[in-house]
């Protein structure tokens, strides 16, 4: 059983009521903190743990933290991206949803770190019941003295505001979400400035996912070498992993970065195994924007070695033969999933969602979502899938945020992973279009040497 | 005496040139000149907040500073990166960065159709120069276009959203230079498309402008619009004592004989204007003797304005009178006086678009005064 530090309340009815988190331990690393230590103290802590960003890009958070400016007379902000809009990716919901506490408490420790007087909780626009839920829980930390002027008698002012968004994915880029915060359209800016010298409001500004607030409880509360000694190398502490597709157990799971991907697929204390003993095909582990990963690579690197559960052994072998933790949200492929219609949706999805800024990320996702519908309704041609490389080529590092990087890996990762199956559907378009794949075999590990660089 | 400032040494394209710290590699590269200069289709040195949108201007940072020299893991937008002190730059030295421009012109030209040979902005169209440097002749997009209807914006400006690349530059000008705001973009991805707020169009003091920073032909001014090409057009420098203050009165006449076809503002080498002018110049002053001509206007040899366009000739020295002692030449026959095809009473500026045999017919129908 794996330890819990974030959902290991998360069984307590009533939880997520003030007086229950308060009754189970709840505040006491917020106390810690405004009570016992400095600002410096605490960022020490947080660096001590080694906690990665949650939200997918994996950026040690107390070096981001110590990044922000200091400029006198000039205000900082914290916001927490709350704008989980990744397909496959729903941890953070659960954590607002059943224990906003921890959130809060995590934002009130964060922003005393940072000197930080106001903080926004930018939250996902078709998440329309978790606002109320987390104003509630702000409402009863104000009115037990956790928020608002000289919080626990420490001199430290905080207010903590919601913002809901109108449901755009690429405001949870975190430039695109102050534009949006700002009241702008939710374009990304530019970068540099960083936000950390001039974001919300010109003032610095730091923007943390959820999880990645929230864990700073348990960081405090266990104390930072503690929580590094949890996991392996550089991917310390736990992670939420939101677990989805076709397995027998969907749903969110806490787990400490030491296990295994096929323990994690396959134990009964995580996903359970495939549903009617079917064969594993793929897994996408880490939302729908990192690359897939075939099953013969899935468990062990091209090295050999076991695949875990962590930043380091995801991404091992680059994307030729790795992938990426991303904001952990694990979608699993069985054998009759098809890959160019999962390909199809997630380009479907990019296009949906790109800004249209930059030319490339506008023109570039569109094109891509048409080649690849007319590849998977049997309409396609064998040049279409060099072409499909070529567009993504192009698209990829060269756009002004990482959604064109998005849109991009998962259609480069399935051509070279699955480039069969791509030909299948050009050369077998009837067969294609009434879905009678026969392409069975793709669940049986392939040798590695057999995956093209 | 104030300290001197400590100029930035940079590398562009194994060229070296010192500029002020907070220059961007655009503006550095723009110093040196020439084959140097990255493209750039969004950004406009006169708009705050423009750039990095189209992606043209990457280029290469193979070496990020003296202090740090590790070279910057992506293509950086030029426009929009400033230089460091010992930073390296590989523009057009750079097959990744072509490479790059290429793919870009690629995607521009999925929903901008080059239509030259129609468009009103051919032969001043920085989409269609920078096609011709870095396009293929073939697309390899097979799919159905987005097309739009011809939307007039006002009076005075048409807008034809089929042709626009979305640089927002004419966002950043309405919202910039004039004092209402009534038109962005709409939409996003590849949805996106400039229009106006319901039902409104654009009517302000300065909102011609748009069409000057306008890089393609998607805003185009109604008053001039299909009446002559540029390039049969020759540019005069002009001015006039504007009663705007926020106008500078300094302008380009696009004249031909003593007819003002339309006026523009005065564009730099990198076709931006060096000063915005107010409507009333642009749309309302059409005759010459509303100006004060300076002269021709110097145009780069290179553009297909320069057609016909000679600035600085020196004429030959005639030399008949002296190789015949001092005797003039006999003229045996005026062709002119004999033949039907010249007709001085025809006044070709009164002619709409280049002149043609059928402006010359004596039999049958004349020419359209």
């Amino acid at each position: 059983m794996g330890r819990k530090l974030l959902l290991d309340k998360a069984h307590i009815p009533g939880i997520r009521y003030y007086d229950t988190y308060r009754g189970n331990g709840g505040y006491a690393a917020a106390e810690k903190a405004l009570k016992g230590m400095t600002p410096d103290q605490v960022l020490d802590e947080v660096k001590k743990s080694g906690l990665r960003g949650r939200g997918g890009a994996g950026f040690p958070t107390g070096m981001k933290w110590s990044f922000i400016a200091k400029p006198e007379g000039v205000p900082r902000y914290l916001v927490c991206n709350a704008d989980e809009s990744e397909p496959g990716t729903f941890k953070d919901r659960y954590l607002m949803e059943f224990i906003p506490h921890i959130l809060i408490e995590g934002l009130i420790i964060s922003s005393y770190t940072l000197g930080a007087n106001t903080c926004y909780i930018y939250i996902r626009g078709e998440y329309a019941w978790i606002p109320e839920i987390l104003e509630e829980a702000i409402a009863d930390a104000k009115k037990n003295g956790w928020l608002g002027k000289n919080i626990q008698g420490s001199g430290f002012d905080l207010e903590i505001y919601v913002q809901r968004g109108a449901g755009a994915y690429i405001c949870g880029e975190e430039t695109a979400l102050i534009e949006s915060l700002e009241g702008k359209r939710g374009n990304p800016r530019i970068k540099p400035p960083f936000p950390a010298v001039k974001g919300l409001w010109q003032s610095p500004t730091v923007v943390n996912n959820v999880e990645t607030l929230a864990a700073v409880v348990p960081i405090l509360n266990i104390g930072g070498e503690e929580y590094a000694k949890i996991g392996i190398g550089k991917s310390t502490g736990t992670k939420l992993i939101s677990a989805c597709g076709n397995i027998n157990k969907p749903g969110v799971y806490e787990i400490e970065m030491n296990i295994s991907v096929e323990e994690f697929i396959y134990s009964e204390e995580y996903c359970g195994g495939i549903p009617n003993g079917k064969r594993l095909k793929a897994c996408i582990p880490g939302g729908s924007s990192v690359p897939i990963l075939p099953a013969n690579l899935l468990f062990k690197t091209a090295k050999g070695d076991t695949r875990m559960m962590t930043y380091e052994s995801l991404s091992d072998g680059g994307f030729a033969t790795g992938t990426m933790m991303g904001s952990g949200g694990f979608i699993v492929l069985d054998e009759d999933q098809c890959v160019v219609k999962n390909t199809l949706t997630f380009a479907r999805f990019y296009r949906h969602e790109s800004c249209g800024q930059c030319s490339p990320c506008r023109e570039g996702t569109g094109w891509m979502e048409k080649v690849l519908k007319n590849i998977e309704t049997g309409k396609g041609k064998m040049s279409d899938i060099d072409l499909l490389w070529d567009i993504q080529r192009k698209i990829e590092g060269n756009t002004i945020c990482p959604l064109g990087d998005a849109a991009a890996w998962p259609v480069a990762a399935a051509i070279r992973h699955f480039r069969d199956e791509f030909e299948w559907h050009i050369t077998h378009p009837e067969e294609a279009q009434v879905r009678n794949f026969g392409l069975a075999h793709y669940a049986d590990p392939l040798p590695v040497a057999a995956v093209p660089a | 005496m104030a300290d001197e400032q400590k100029l930035f040494k940079v590398k562009i394209d194994n060229i070296t040139v010192e500029v002020a710290p907070g220059t961007t590699i655009l503006n550095a590269a723009r110093l040196i000149g020439g084959d140097v200069v990255p493209p750039a289709m969004c950004y406009y040195s006169k708009l705050e907040g423009s750039g990095g949108k189209c992606r043209t201007c990457l280029v290469k940072v193979t070496k990020g500073s003296e202090a740090d020299p590790r070279p910057m893991p992506k293509l950086v937008a030029s426009c929009r990166t400033t230089v460091m002190d010992g930073m390296e730059v590989a523009n057009i030295t750079s097959p990744e960065v072509v490479d790059a421009r290429k793919s870009i012109v690629e995607f521009l030209l999925i929903n901008h159709p080059l239509d030259c040979p129609v468009c009103d902005q051919a032969g001043e169209c920085h989409l269609q120069d920078l096609s011709y440097e870095h396009g293929v002749s073939a697309t390899r997009y097979e799919f159905k276009r987005r097309t739009f209807d011809k939307v007039d914006l006002g009076d005075k400006i048409k807008l034809h959203m089929t042709r626009c690349i979305l640089c927002y530059r004419c966002v950043f000008t309405a919202d910039q230079l004039t004092e209402k705001r009534e038109h962005g973009i709409l939409g996003r991805g590849d949805h996106s498309e400039i229009s106006t707020y319901i039902e409104k169009n654009l009517d302000n003091d300065f909102i011609g402008n748009v069409i000057d920073v306008c890089p393609v032909g998607a805003l185009t001014d109604k008053t001039f619009r299909f009446k002559n090409r540029v390039w049969f057009l020759k540019p005069m420098d002009a001015h006039r004592n504007c009663e705007n203050p926020k106008c500078c009165g300094k302008t380009v006449l696009w004249m031909r004989g003593d007819e003002v076809f339309r006026v523009t503002a005065r564009k730099d080498q990198y076709g931006e204007v060096e000063a915005y002018i107010c409507d009333t110049c642009r749309f309302e002053k059409k005759e010459a003797s509303d100006w004060v001509i300076e002269g021709p206007r110097k145009i780069d040899r290179h553009s297909v304005i320069s057609q016909g366009h000679y600035v600085g000739t020196v004429k030959p020295e005639e030399t008949i009178v002296k190789v015949m002692d001092g005797r003039a030449p006999k003229l045996l026959m005026d062709i002119h006086s004999v033949s039907e095809v010249n007709r001085p009473e025809i006044d070709l500026s009164k002619i709409e678009g280049p002149a043609h045999s059928d402006d010359f017919k004596t039999n049958g129908v004349q020419h359209q005064q």
